[in-house]
Order: C-alpha cells, then sequence, then structure tokens
C-alpha cells in the first residue's frame, strides 16, 4: 500500500516538474537578452577607472582610480554650466508640471462634445512625432528663410530676418514653449481620465449649496486631482538631472550649445564626439547615483506622505 | 441639471473656446504647413505659400523620390518597424506569459531581474562600447534586438493575463496542450487588446528612432533610416546657415553647390517622416487611453 501511494506521487509529481523545468527553459533565452542588453553594458562602468584609448585593450591601460570623477567635480568651466542648463531645465519642468492639470481642466469646461474632442485629438498629435520632424517644423517655420521671416518681412515690420534657433538668449524659454507644444495633450489626457472618475454627486451638492463653476474647479476638481499630481511629481525626481536628450541634441548648434547642452548630450560630446570614453562613463555613472539617490528619496518621501510607496 | 448662464459663465466660456482653439491650430498648423508646400507649385511657392496650396504640383514628391538613396532609408524605416514591433509583441507577449505561471521556478528572481532594468541603465557610453563589443555597429540588429524585451510592456501584459478567466487555460491542460499550445491557442488570441496597444507604440517608437542609427550605423549608408536621412538634411541647411550669418561667401558658394538640399526636398522629406504616424493615428487613439490606465494602476 505504502508503496503504491509513492510510486502515485511520484508518477504525479514528475510530470508537473518536468513542466515546471520547462518554463523555465523557455524564460531563458529571453532573459539571456535582457541581461546581455541591460545587465552586461554595467560593467562597462569599470572603463571610468582607467584612462581608455580606443583600440587598445582595456587591461593594458593606465589605471587611474576616481581621477576621472574629480576632474568632473573640478572642473570649472563646462561642468558649471552644463549643471546650470540640466538645473535651469529640471525646475522650469516643475515650474510648468501643472499645465497639463490645468489643460485637462479647461478642456472639461467644454460642454461641446465634438470641439472637445477635436482639441484632444489634435493637441495629442505632435506627441507622436520624432523630435527630429519637431525641429525640421521648427527650422521650416523660425529659421532665416523660413516662413515667420517671410511673413514678418513682406508686412514690412522687421528689416532683417530673426533666427530663434539661433539665439543663445532664447534657448530656456524657446525649448520650454516646444515641450508645452509637443506634450501638453498628451500629458494631460492622465488627468482627463481623473476627472471623469470623480463622483458628479459632489459637484451636484457643490452646486445646491450656490457654488459657481469656478469654486466647484477649486473646491472639488483641483483636490481631487492632486493625488495624481503629487504621484507624477514624486516619479518625477528622480529624472531631475536626465531632462531629457533628443530636443536638447537636435536643437544644439554652435550659437545654442552654451545654454542647450544639459548633462546627457555633454556626456554624448565628450564620449562619443571627442572619444574620451572613460570621463563620459564617469559623468555617466555619477548622473546615475545621483538619479537613483532622489528616486530612492522620492520613494521615502512618498511613504511617509502617502503610506505607499511608489515603485 | 442645467445651471442658468451669467454673462461672467458666458465670457469665461468663450475665454477657454478661444484659447484651447487657439494652443489647437498651434498643433495642427506646423503639419498643414508641411502639407501645403509640398503640393504646392514650386515656382509659385517661392512666393511664399502659408494658408491654402498654391498651384499643385508633384515636383517636389518626384524631386524626393529622385534622390539617391531615399527608397534604401524608406525599406529600412519600414523594415526595422515592422521586424521589430513583430519582435517586441512576440517576445514581451511570452515572456509575460510565463510570469503569470505561480509553478515557474525562479519567478520571483527572474521578475526582479527585469523590473530593475526600468530604473537602472548602464548609460550611453557603456552601452555604446558594450554593443560594439558585440558586432552591432554597422549591423541592422541594432534596430531590433535591445528593444526586444521590454520590462515595461511584460507588465503591462502580465497585468492583463492575470485577470483573465483562468477556466479556459485549465480546460486547454485538461486535454493535455502544453504551455507553448495553450500560450498560442488561448492566452495570445484573448490578449489581442493589450497586444495592440503594445504592438502601436512599439511600431511609432521604432519609426521614430534616429538615434542608435546616428551612433551604431552612421558609417553604412545601406543601414540608413528615413529620420536620420531627414536629420542629415537638417544639419546641411544649419550648417549653411550658419556659413551664411558669418557672411563666408566663397565657402557658402561651395558648400551650396555640392550638398545644399533644397527646402523642397526637406519639407517634403518631413512629410514622409510623419504621415505614417497620422495613419496609425486613428487606431492608436482608440488604445493609448487604456494602455495608460493599466500603466498608472500598476506602474
Amino acid at each position: 500500500m505504502d508503496g503504491f501511494v509513492n510510486a502515485a506521487t511520484v508518477r504525479a509529481s514528475a510530470r508537473p516538474r518536468k513542466k515546471k523545468m520547462q518554463l523555465l527553459f523557455m524564460a531563458l533565452p529571453l532573459m539571456a537578452l535582457v541581461i546581455l542588453f541591460n545587465y552586461v553594458p554595467l560593467f562597462g562602468w569599470i572603463y571610468s577607472l582607467f584612462d581608455y584609448r580606443p583600440g587598445i585593450s582595456l587591461w593594458k591601460c593606465d589605471f587611474v582610480g576616481l581621477e576621472y570623477f574629480k576632474l568632473f567635480l573640478t572642473d570649472k568651466y563646462d561642468m558649471y554650466r552644463v549643471m546650470k542648463n540640466t538645473i535651469v531645465f529640471a525646475l522650469i519642468g516643475y515650474l510648468v508640471s501643472p499645465l497639463p492639470m490645468l489643460f485637462a481642466i479647461l478642456l472639461n469646461e467644454v460642454k461641446c462634445a465634438p470641439y472637445k474632442k477635436v482639441v484632444q485629438t489634435i493637441s495629442t498629435m505632435p506627441n507622436f512625432v520624432s523630435w527630429v520632424i519637431v525641429y525640421s517644423l521648427m527650422f521650416t517655420i523660425f529659421s532665416t528663410d523660413g516662413l515667420l521671416n517671410e511673413i514678418l518681412m513682406n508686412m514690412g515690420l522687421i528689416e532683417r530676418p530673426t533666427n530663434v534657433l539661433a539665439d543663445a538668449s532664447a534657448v530656456y524659454w524657446f525649448q520650454t514653449l516646444l515641450g508645452q507644444w509637443k506634450n501638453l495633450g498628451w500629458s494631460s489626457i492622465v488627468y482627463l481620465a481623473a476627472i471623469s472618475g470623480i463622483d458628479q454627486e459632489m459637484y451636484e451638492a457643490a452646486s445646491i449649496d450656490g457654488a459657481n463653476r469656478l469654486q466647484s474647479t477649486w473646491h472639488i476638481t483641483i483636490p481631487s486631482l492632486m493625488p495624481t499630481y503629487i504621484v507624477l511629481l514624486l516619479l518625477s525626481i528622480g529624472n531631475f538631472v536626465s531632462v531629457g536628450f533628443d530636443q536638447y541634441f537636435v536643437f544644439k548648434n554652435n550659437v545654442t550649445s552654451v545654454n542647450i547642452e544639459v548633462l546627457d548630450v555633454y556626456v554624448y560630446r565628450i564620449g562619443l564626439m571627442n572619444a574620451d570614453y572613460s570621463y563620459g562613463v564617469a559623468i555617466g555613472i555619477m548622473k546615475s547615483v545621483v538619479s537613483i539617490t532622489l528616486l530612492f528619496i522620492a520613494n521615502f518621501i512618498s511613504k511617509k506622505v502617502r503610506g505607499n510607496s511608489i515603485f | 441639471m442645467v445651471q442658468k448662464k451669467t454673462p461672467v459663465g458666458i465670457f469665461c466660456d468663450v475665454l477657454i473656446y478661444v484659447f484651447l482653439g487657439i494652443f489647437t491650430f498651434l498643433c495642427l498648423y506646423p503639419f498643414w504647413y508641411l502639407v501645403i508646400y509640398t503640393f504646392s507649385d514650386p515656382t509659385q511657392s517661392a512666393t511664399g505659400v502659408s494658408i491654402w496650396f498654391k498651384g499643385f504640383s508633384l515636383y517636389n514628391v518626384q524631386q524626393v523620390l529622385r534622390l539617391e538613396g531615399i527608397g534604401r532609408a524608406l525599406l529600412n524605416s519600414v523594415l526595422r518597424t515592422v521586424l521589430g514591433t513583430a519582435i517586441t509583441v512576440v517576445c514581451c507577449s511570452f515572456l509575460g506569459y510565463l510570469f503569470t505561471k505561480e509553478e515557474m521556478p525562479a519567478k520571483k528572481l527572474l521578475y526582479r531581474t527585469l523590473i530593475v532594468t526600468m530604473y537602472v541603465s548602464g548609460g550611453l557610453i557603456p552601452t555604446y562600447l558594450v554593443y560594439r563589443m558585440y558586432g552591432l555597429t554597422n549591423n541592422f540588429l541594432v534596430y531590433i534586438l535591445p528593444s526586444a524585451v521590454s520590462a515595461y510592456n511584460i507588465i503591462l501584459i502580465k497585468t492583463f493575463i492575470e485577470q483573465l478567466p483562468t477556466s479556459l487555460e485549465e480546460a486547454a491542460m485538461i486535454d493535455g496542450a502544453g504551455y507553448m499550445t495553450i500560450f498560442v491557442r488561448v492566452i495570445f488570441p484573448l490578449s489581442i487588446p493589450i497586444v495592440a496597444t503594445i504592438a502601436i507604440f512599439a511600431a511609432v517608437g521604432q519609426w521614430n528612432s534616429w538615434f542608435d542609427n546616428h551612433i551604431y550605423n552612421t558609417n553604412n549608408d545601406a543601414l540608413l533610416t528615413l529620420q536620420y536621412q531627414l536629420y542629415q538634411f537638417l544639419n546641411e541647411s544649419q550648417r549653411i546657415a550658419e556659413l551664411l550669418r558669418q557672411g563666408n561667401i566663397h565657402d557658402v558658394e561651395a558648400a551650396v553647390s555640392q550638398q545644399l538640399t533644397p527646402k523642397g526636398v526637406r519639407v517634403t522629406t518631413t512629410l514622409f517622416a510623419a504621415v505614417p504616424i497620422f495613419l496609425v493615428y486613428p487606431f492608436m487613439q482608440r488604445y493609448f487611453i487604456k494602455g495608460i490606465m493599466i500603466g498608472a494602476v500598476k506602474g
């Protein structure tokens, strides 16, 4: 009897175990891709400790320890300028962060459904084209022989063509406007969804109490959207030093580079254009460390304030 | 419940409608300008187009299609979009399915290994050096392999499959079907809504990519993509504009005679690069809100 039970148990569990291993074997090739493309590059961080020159094996290069990290931290000119640009764009980012919420609230006030649909559809569209296309559009409109100058000169409003794309002092506000042009509609979708989830009875109650639309918005809509806003804000803290790459890279030229060169663009220039790999890696590592630290701080704040973590 | 409109309320409404209208116009106009400039008669558009077509001509389109390498660039962009999307969809949906199986050995470890990639990356230069070591420079595979498995997509698919009724899968299992058969016959067909969302985002991402072309495949014209071709046109125009501003006439003439890309070609190429996005946009709109919401709940 005993033997029979054992044999049955063995037979019953042998197949599932084989099947279980099958699951693992099917997952492994795909996990290998994850390791190859996401984890192995982390070993590339070791380049920052050597004076690596392309064409020579890493082990034949001089070991320099933390020299490159020191170099960046003591660099007076580039580091100061690049960090200033990065921080300015990050701070502007926080300043304009309530705009998608505001856009969603305004859109929600539109009672004419087709109009609302058209506005939402068209304002979301720029989010889906690449920054290269955006650059091309803006070049076509704002460059010296572009549409804007054509119109202004024909009307006799200006004598000499203007070119905002080659104006270092315009970089901050112009790039901010472009960012909003591209992303405002898209970013507002999550708020529109949140608005549609607000209990309508609250508005009815407020209206019976004599609240006008502005008061309902201020006392019902905005407080209801705040949790969404706070979560998105906390999530963005980890990106403080990663303000974006494509936008600043494509709009960079000899004139604007002084103000448009953010940390990621600088890493590209040092590492890939100047082939100063080790230095580029060192800056990249410092950036990653700052990002992850900020992410943990944001998570800590989130736990304290909201009672749950963000990731 | 109808609120009585006060004059102030109506004024606010008008203000909101006008503001949203202006913003919408600003979002649409640059694309509209591409269309009217491309299809206007070049001899007339030299005096400026702004609102409507001036004449009608396919001259610009013909000019672009006649460019050397543009057919290749178009083909590469289409290829990477189709292949890249297919590979991402297959890899992510299959791995997402495997991760819904509680009985998978080392499931937690593997899943965490995957999720960490959303927050930690080697960075630009280490990634470049390692991919170069893999032989992915001057190689078409660099467009489609690194993006094959994406943690975010897998979260979306896993979440979706988890809320499917388990009875269908159990029935298939009793009939003796293996994991692979169940995935292909049962799970994948049921997951079409989320798979479509992922496919559309992957396709848009692939079509829009240009930076991988710029850093890995810049030396091989056979691997040029449309977006990067456009970027090169723009860079050229930018350089010449800079020379003009510096008033270096000799250089300008040399540059112009060598490699100036006429505005018509630039604008038409931009239209080519933007049109596919507009074509899939109606489908996208159906799916992306769903995608965002699942991501927001789970992310």
